[in-house]
């Protein structure tokens, strides 16, 4: 057994909705939305115009900076809008707008790689980034720009299969129906990085997909092995999973790599698979839709850019009284405030509220009982941090390290007082950057005047 | 198929999903805790310590419901903490206490010692320990002892006849004159006299048992403050006995009622696990040196009180450390590092 993390809490999972039902095609969408921007990074340039006929797998966003991913049309058809639309983040967005011609015509430019066998790390970086791959776990990151600041310092590269959020069972689902695209995406990332091992760390609540990948292994002879981990949130959290699996802590405020570490998603390797063996780049999604709102929860492969209503539909819609949907997973995902957004690169769940899990009151107050700081991964103390954010306590903030502050949710989640924790912990944490970043300005602005 | 613009939709911030423990079961679990003692004080003193605490919650609560009333803020009543302020108050406290002290131990923790500072996890004192220490000024009523397995009455006047507890042959330091009355057995079953709440061990420690498997405290507090006192007492015994003298002064007064109910209240103890060992010390160190050289008899109380006020700079200075930095050395070698 791996070692462990600091802190976490233990959600009930509420995984047996979905983790025995297999992934199911959605019925293809009459339009899809691609937003241009999927991605941690710069927005991509749209390179398709109004009218242009598109087919499966043709870019249609190009990277206009190095930390970007290209995006690929997730259906055939007509471009019928190159428009802002409504976008998960809650802002409009630069969208292509694709009327789906049902015909699935595949893109001649998605085509395997000829001899990927002999293909050198720096081309195999190459393939990954044409075909738009990002970290697919949530966070978005592109995954070229990842293994290209990886390389060289990187001893031990992890696969993300712990699946900690509550709900979600797309990496589960994965992991039973395409063991072998993960095992082979984990291959490849072993060839990248040039080490001789590559760990799935995979929580303990999914021991049939943790078996399963050793029979896999076992007979292919992979250089992977498989790492059981607690049911513990936040054990999907990189820095943790890192932390769980080598004993090393991220330094503050640096990533994985400092400490040699690498961490994919289970379907960023198996995207990193599919790229390399069947040149085809990221344009669809494994999709969880869950929760107490959703009449039939099912794993649905989805087309990026279907809207969410698409996929409820498919699910028996949802009951009347669902009061949220949210992209991701109950502890870290997006609230929306419309079904009609585009499934993105990063959705790996779609949940609809219906019975209060949320339990709000109308006046949190702060019984000082600790509980938030034992829980904390990051060992902070949320507590005093939310006080001083109420307050507007800027150094007092930057001096209780709130900038590294992951977000996670465990405080907010364990606290009997109900603050708004992590919304305090945002805000604190744009205040203090927004608040380093003048500084900054102020200093060289002085600079240059005596220069 | 549903119309999802008609859903109410709302857009707050993660995370979705939260415990169902709050403040309310919180509360609860220690009232729940504090049953096997109350049981047992009414099973030693007769019904009326059964009134008193009743009255004393009612008391705890209404002046709570009162003031948020009176001074129109949130009802908090409800949230069960001003409940446990009035149980702990009447469990202080000698069964034959008149029902007005308890009232007036209850306004003065409940208002003075709380509301004013903004109501719960504002206040810098415990107030059930607070009011304790006010009530002192009724120095007679407060140290009016009545006999174990005696039955007061449930009205009537105080029996101002006052028998020994344990705590004041330990004041006195007269551990032979003690055993001559009670046995370690007596001491750890808690058919002996003192507060309401506080002769029994074993309930205490069942209502020990409860919290810590319901995760309501952790063993810091109370295993670093009866542990302090246990080594301080055996390594300073007054007697021959040391293992008999730290046996009870662990099992008499309120040193148990002390750091599993009181040291261990959330508002007024440190919230780091390195903070709670060192509160639990001082209470340890503080509770040893009023027995052994205070005017009072007890020394739980105050040490506790005083520990309180220490908490602010506990907090500031004992943090955990920070992730991902490297561990301070503590002691520097001389030397070290050097070929």
């Amino acid at each position: 057994m791996a070692q462990s993390f600091f802190g976490g809490v233990h959600p009930h999972d509420k995984k047996t909705a979905t983790n025995k039902k297999p992934i199911e095609p959605l019925p293809p969408p009459a339009q899809v939305v691609i937003p241009m921007s999927l991605h941690i990074g710069a927005p991509c340039r749209p390179c398709v115009s109004v009218g242009e006929h598109v087919n499966v797998g043709q870019l249609i966003g190009e990277m206009t900076a190095y930390v970007s991913a290209p995006i690929h049309a997730s259906v055939s058809g007509k471009v019928v809008a190159v428009e802002p639309r409504p976008h998960f983040s809650g802002t409009d967005v630069l969208s292509v707008v694709i009327d789906n011609d049902y015909q699935n015509t595949l893109d001649p430019s998605v085509k395997p790689a000829e001899h990927p066998e002999d293909l050198t790390a720096e081309e195999l970086v190459e393939i990954i980034k044409n075909a738009g791959v990002v970290g697919l776990g949530g966070a978005t990151f592109p995954t070229h720009v990842k293994i290209a600041s990886g390389l060289g310092k990187v001893d031990t590269v992890i696969v993300n299969a712990s699946e900690c959020e509550p709900y979600n069972t797309s990496d589960h689902r994965i992991l039973l129906e395409y063991p072998e695209e993960v095992i082979g995406g984990a291959k490849l990332l072993a060839r990248i990085f040039g080490v001789d091992k590559v760990h799935v760390g995979i929580e303990d609540n999914k021991r049939n997909a943790a078996q399963l990948l050793q029979q896999k292994i076992q007979a292919d002879q992979a250089p992977v092995a498989v790492e059981l981990l607690h049911t513990r949130y936040p054990q999907g959290a990189e820095k943790q999973l890192c932390q769980s699996i080598t004993g090393r802590q991220v330094p503050p405020g640096e990533l994985p790599a400092a400490i040699g570490c690498a961490v994919f998603s289970v379907d960023t390797a198996a995207a990193i698979y599919r790229a390399v063996y069947q040149g085809m780049p990221v344009i669809r999604r494994i999709v969880t839709v869950s929760g107490s709102g959703v009449m039939e929860p099912k794993n649905l492969a989805c087309p990026i850019g279907a809207p969410l209503s698409d996929l409820l539909d498919c699910c028996g819609g949802v009951s009347e009284s669902t009061y949220k949907l949210l992209m991701g997973g109950p502890m870290m995902g997006n609230a929306q405030y419309s079904a009609d957004v585009p499934v993105g690169k990063c959705t790996n769940a779609i949940l609809a509220f219906a019975k209060d899990e949320e339990r709000t009151v109308e006046h949190p107050a702060c019984i000082r009982c600790g509980k938030c700081a034992s829980v904390c991964p990051m060992r902070l103390q949320p507590l005093f941090l939310y006080l001083y954010q109420q307050k507007g306590m800027l150094s007092e903030l930057e001096a209780g390290n709130v900038t590294d502050c992951i977000e996670c949710g465990a405080c907010a989640y364990i606290c009997p007082g109900r603050l708004h924790l992590v919304q305090a912990m945002r805000t604190a944490k744009q205040q203090v950057n927004a608040a380093r970043a003048a500084a900054k300005a102020r200093a060289e602005n002085k600079g240059g005047e005596s220069a | 198929m549903t119309d999802y613009k008609e859903l109410k939709l709302r857009a707050s911030s993660s995370p979705h999903i939260r415990t169902r423990e709050d403040t309310r079961t919180v509360m609860l679990d220690v009232i729940i805790a504090l049953l096997p003692a109350l049981a047992f004080g009414v099973y030693n003193f007769g019904l009326r310590a059964l009134a008193a605490t009743a009255v004393s919650m009612a008391g705890a609560v209404g002046f709570e419901a009162l003031y948020r009333f009176l001074m129109k803020k949130p009802q908090t009543a409800g949230d069960l903490s001003a409940a446990v302020t009035g149980m702990l108050i009447a469990f202080v406290c000698p069964v034959n206490i008149p029902y007005w002290t308890l009232l007036i131990g209850d306004f003065f923790a409940i208002v003075l010692v709380k509301q004013l500072y903004g109501g719960l996890g504002k206040n810098f004192l415990n107030p059930a320990l607070a009011a304790r220490a006010f009530l002192f000024s009724w120095a007679g009523i407060m140290s009016s002892w009545v006999l174990p397995g005696s039955r007061t009455p449930l009205i009537g006047a105080v029996d101002v006849a006052t028998y020994p507890t344990p705590m004041s042959f330990l004041h006195n330091g007269d551990l032979t004159g003690l055993q001559k009355i009670y046995d370690l057995g007596d001491m750890f079953i808690g058919s002996i006299g003192g507060s309401m709440g506080e002769v029994s061990a074993l309930c205490l420690l069942l209502g020990l048992v409860f919290l810590l498997g319901r995760r309501v405290i952790t063993w810091n507090i109370p295993v670093s403050y009866v542990g302090t006192v246990a080594v301080l007492t055996f390594l300073f015994p007054r007697g021959n006995d040391p293992a008999a003298w730290m046996l009870y002064n662990i099992l008499g007064g309120g040193l148990l009622l002390g750091a599993i109910f009181m040291a261990t209240d959330y508002v007024t103890s440190p919230v780091s696990r390195k903070g709670q060992l060192l509160y639990g010390v001082g209470c340890g160190v503080l509770t040893v040196f009023i027995r052994y050289f205070g005017a009072y008899v007890e020394g739980v109380c105050y040490s506790i009180l005083c520990m309180n006020l220490c908490v602010w700079l506990i907090d500031k200075y004992l943090k955990p450390r920070r992730f991902g930095a490297a561990r301070k050395p503590i002691f520097r070698r001389k030397g070290a590092g050097e070929p």
